[in-house]
């Protein structure tokens, strides 16, 4: 029967090294997915050196008990899809908690192969395991291996695949004799459970499990009597009386199988946590160690990569190992110094400072610092400004049409190094070579290419960070972050890892929302995933600073401000939401082990940070692609000339997308935007949130007073997240209902925020309107009573299905 | 009642009995806080809460208002 197709699932606790065995086990043969509809991950892969044996790698689990989502996620895999195995790993060093998963799983009617994990430390610690004896007590194969090392795994897996096709079921572990006796009672009860699953439905009966199928909850009333009369013989519940029986049972069973040595004695892991954790200490190193990441994977690297992604790779291209980018960067400083840079220019730039218009103080900080680059930017933003005011008399527009023109003889980019096209000039290259018509040229180089740019740009920054939170995880680091900020976040409904996404957040929402795999609490997950967007990202800077320039004069509170509104979302959010239905059926107890430290492998870490990058890739990929070429199209179909077809140079306001945004501009009269750019804006922002300032440049914001441009700016700080962020938050939530009730969410909220803002803001600036201010009112009275009525924290899990 | 919480740090105690129901109590003892244990209190959190415990030897957080369910000798 070499051709028979095997199931065997892995389960244990977490922190046993199941995620190394795993892989050590599978190798490369590996699919990475959800279970159905929650945020669980679901990985499963092929057995090496035998193809036919799948592992399914249960989620790290300590118990079956019906109140968590990974538990329940577990159960009903083992109960439903009957494996044909259990490889059941446990850490060597913690058996008496570890073993205490295996009295559960001994009780499925399936064979179980137990191997005992890190057995080179628990020869080192000087502990003594007798191996035999511990197979013989629990009456099945026990094997130790090191999934580190990878010592004794092919012996484990030899095992399991015996066992499976012995199909000789493991025997549950007897309690005390009136429990076995009630749980016979109960087993009769239970017609028509197949034979192997008896014990198993009879023990959760017995503990009055909330998880029960139809058909045997409506057996389990005819149990309450027998259950009733052990519970007052014992003097406790049906749930702590089984509890109590199966750590009573592992300890009679440790009992001359294992001796530990050195109790009291620290171990290197208590000397790292003591100063870790310290009173004084652990704050502080929190905060290092929360820079370092940040720094690193936001700021130098990640902005490095994503530069040359978003500008090089997928812009007018790089040079090889970065070699030219100088000479060329002196060649094109020089060029701009003769020929942009004119006595004209100058003065020009000059009297526009002198005379106060907005932005012409960059364009002089750049003339001044003969930075070229500096300069396109200033000059992109503001150049505009410059022409209009003063019909005309400081542009400088005619000179720099001139100098960098198409006839203009700009320094080559090949002159200088070895010179690396991008992808969307080769792309076009290739185009124009098969002569490809304009509209299927443009529809791949804007649409397409431009869209898979657009993922791909947050893909290495996301890999560093991935890289990072994999190490801190591994290594034990992580469980000190959520023990350590703990009091602070939970009175928002937050885990203490909610700090990381937020964190990773500023820097760009896509990699903090995947940062939020690292919550092990699902509704925790799921408020940090809705949350973290609030905070202003790195493409929203540009939209502060345009506001803050165009309407304050730069003044200093602005920026604070948008962060502020950011945290202050955060918080509130968190605590209206924990009180909502939605999240009010998942209890978050915080009952959390704090593993020992260890060096985690390399191989585990890349292993990690590849499985989470590429997962974003293929999930949000496909939804941003199709935004970004649906939003191409609505901006190049429109009416040019009263004519409507395709047209690439489209002004935005002729578009079917300006037609959109002129159709439904009033829905924000009330925020005080009622206009068709701002409306266009707000939707480009979708694609980009840097794309707003573009749309929505500084001309059309001098239209706006002050209140209203700050309204805008609160919306869209707060409003549903560019597409690859609601990707990335698709992605994580899994779950198309989840998806939608938080983009719904945060545009609802930031709504809500911009018209109490501007309908309050006009009343002192005395031209409100007094049903808009009364209105505010009742939404900020509406947002007090969520935030202060009372709520009962959960008991039980209600958001699984079966 | 003397609880888990009352127990200073460095000291250990001896469970004597769970209270509460549900989910939370059920976590705990899932993790091993059942009768009879002897747990130690290892530290508290540099903000005042959670604790850190050693329980059948390793280490386990609480926070202190379920510690406060755990009664202990």
């Amino acid at each position: 029967m070499a051709d028979q197709k095997l199931t065997i699932a892995l389960a244990g606790n977490p922190n046993s090294g199941k995620t190394t065995l795993f892989n050590a086990l599978t190798g490369s043969n590996q699919f990475v997915g959800n279970w159905p509809g929650v945020t669980v991950e679901k990985k499963e892969g092929r057995l090496k050196g035998n193809k036919d044996v799948l592992i399914e790698d249960l989620p790290g689990i300590y118990s079956l008990s019906p109140y968590t989502t990974e538990e329940v996620v577990s159960r009903n895999f083992l109960v439903d899809e009957n494996p044909d195995a259990i490889l059941n790993i446990v850490d060597g060093t913690n058996l008496e908690r570890n073993l205490y998963l295996t009295t559960q799983l001994l009780e499925l009617g399936i064979p179980v192969v137990v191997a005992v994990n890190m057995s080179d430390l628990v020869a080192k610690n000087g502990d003594k395991l007798d191996l035999k004896k511990l197979s013989a007590q629990l009456g099945v194969k026990a094997v130790e291996i090191s999934a580190l090392k990878g010592t004794g795994i092919n012996e484990a897996a030899e095992l399991a695949v015996e066992a499976a096709k012995s199909k000789k079921a493991a025997k549950p572990v007897a309690f005390a004799k009136d429990i076995e006796g009630a749980l016979k009672e109960i087993e009769d009860l239970l017609a028509g459970v197949p034979e192997h699953l008896k014990r198993w439905f009879a023990v959760k009966v017995f503990e009055r499990d909330d998880k029960l199928p139809e058909n045997i909850a409506a057996l389990a009333p005819k149990a309450e009597e027998i259950i009733k009369k052990i519970e007052t013989a014992h003097d406790d519940d049906s749930e702590s009386i089984i509890t109590n029986e199966r750590y009573e049972y592992i300890a009679r069973t440790l009992k001359g199988t294992y001796g530990k040595k050195g109790a009291g004695e620290l171990s290197t892991s208590d000397k790292i946590d003591q100063i870790v954790t310290n009173r004084w200490l652990a704050l502080p190193i929190f905060a290092l160690v929360m820079w370092l990441v940040y720094y690193v994977s936001v700021t130098t690297i990640g902005t490095f990569v994503t530069d040359w992604t978003n500008d090089g790779l997928f812009g007018d291209g790089y040079y090889l190992f970065g070699n030219g980018r100088e000479e060329f960067t002196d060649a094109m400083n020089e060029y701009y110094a003769e020929n942009v840079f004119t006595e004209e220019v100058v003065a020009n730039v000059d009297k526009a400072v002198e005379a106060g218009i907005t932005g012409a103080e960059d364009i002089q900080a750049a003339i001044a610092d003969g930075d070229y680059e500096a300069f396109d930017e200033a000059y992109g933003f503001y150049g505009a400004e410059l022409d209009e005011k003063a019909d005309g008399a400081y542009s400088i527009s005619e000179v720099v049409d001139t100098a960098l023109g198409e006839d203009a003889e700009l320094p080559a980019n090949e002159d200088y190094g070895t010179w690396v096209p991008g992808v969307p000039v080769l792309v076009e290259g290739l185009l124009d070579a098969i002569n490809c018509n304009d509209f299927v040229k443009s529809l791949v180089i804007d649409g397409i290419v431009g869209g898979v740019g657009a993922v791909l740009g947050f893909v290495p920054q996301m890999f560093v960070l991935f890289a990072f939170l994999a190490f801190l995880e591994a290594c034990g680091y992580m469980a000190r972050v959520a023990f350590v900020m703990d009091r602070i976040f939970r009175k928002f409904g937050l885990s203490g890892k909610s700090f990381i996404p937020v964190l990773i957040g500023t820097g760009c929402g896509v990699p903090g929302v995947m940062a939020s795999r690292t919550i092990e609490n699902e509704r925790d997950r799921r408020m940090t995933i809705m949350t973290t967007t609030f905070i202003p990202c790195g493409a929203k800077l540009p939209i502060i600073a345009l506001i803050s320039s165009a309407l304050f004069r730069k003044a200093s509170w602005v920026a604070p401000s948008a962060y502020f509104l950011g945290m202050a979302a955060i918080i509130i959010s968190g605590i209206i939401l924990k009180k909502t239905k939605m999240f009010a059926g998942d209890p978050a107890p915080f009952v959390m082990e704090l593993p020992a430290y260890h060096w985690p492998t390399v191989g585990n870490i890349l292993r990690s940070m590849w499985e989470r990058g590429w997962s974003f890739i293929k999930k949000a990929g496909s939804i941003i692609l199709l935004s970004s070429i649906v939003i191409w199209l609505g901006s190049t179909f429109g009416w040019t000339d009263g004519a409507f077809g395709w047209n690439p140079d489209l002004e935005l306001e002729s578009s079917v997308l300006g037609a959109i945004g002129n159709g439904v501009k009033w829905i924000f009269a009330p925020l005080g935007f009622a206009e068709i750019k701002a409306t266009i804006a707000t939707v480009m922002g979708l694609v980009a949130k840097e794309e707003v300032v573009g749309v929505f440049g500084v001309l059309d914001f001098e239209g706006l007073t002050k209140l209203a441009g700050y309204s805008f700016l609160a919306f869209n700080l707060l409003c549903a997240p560019c597409f690859a962020a609601i990707g990335a938050i698709r992605r994580e939530m899994n779950n198309a209902k989840w998806t939608w009730f938080a983009i719904g969410y945060q545009c609802v909220l930031a709504y809500a925020v911009a018209f109490v803002i501007y309908q309050i803001g006009s009343m002192f600036t005395g031209s409100g309107n007094i049903i808009g201010a009364v209105c505010a009112f009742a939404v900020v009275a509406l947002v007090v009573w969520l935030l202060v009525r009372p709520y009962d924290e959960a008991k039980t899990l209600k958001t699984v299905k079966a | 009642m003397k609880t888990l919480r009352d127990v200073a740090i460095g000291d250990s105690a001896k469970v004597i009995k769970l209270h509460g129901e549900g989910a939370v109590k059920r976590r705990i003892m899932d993790m091993g806080i059942t009768k009879g244990v002897e747990v130690y209190v290892r530290k508290v959190a540099p903000l005042g809460d959670p604790i850190e415990l050693t329980v059948r030897g390793y280490e386990l957080s609480l926070r202190k208002e379920d510690a406060a369910m755990i009664e202990v000798a």
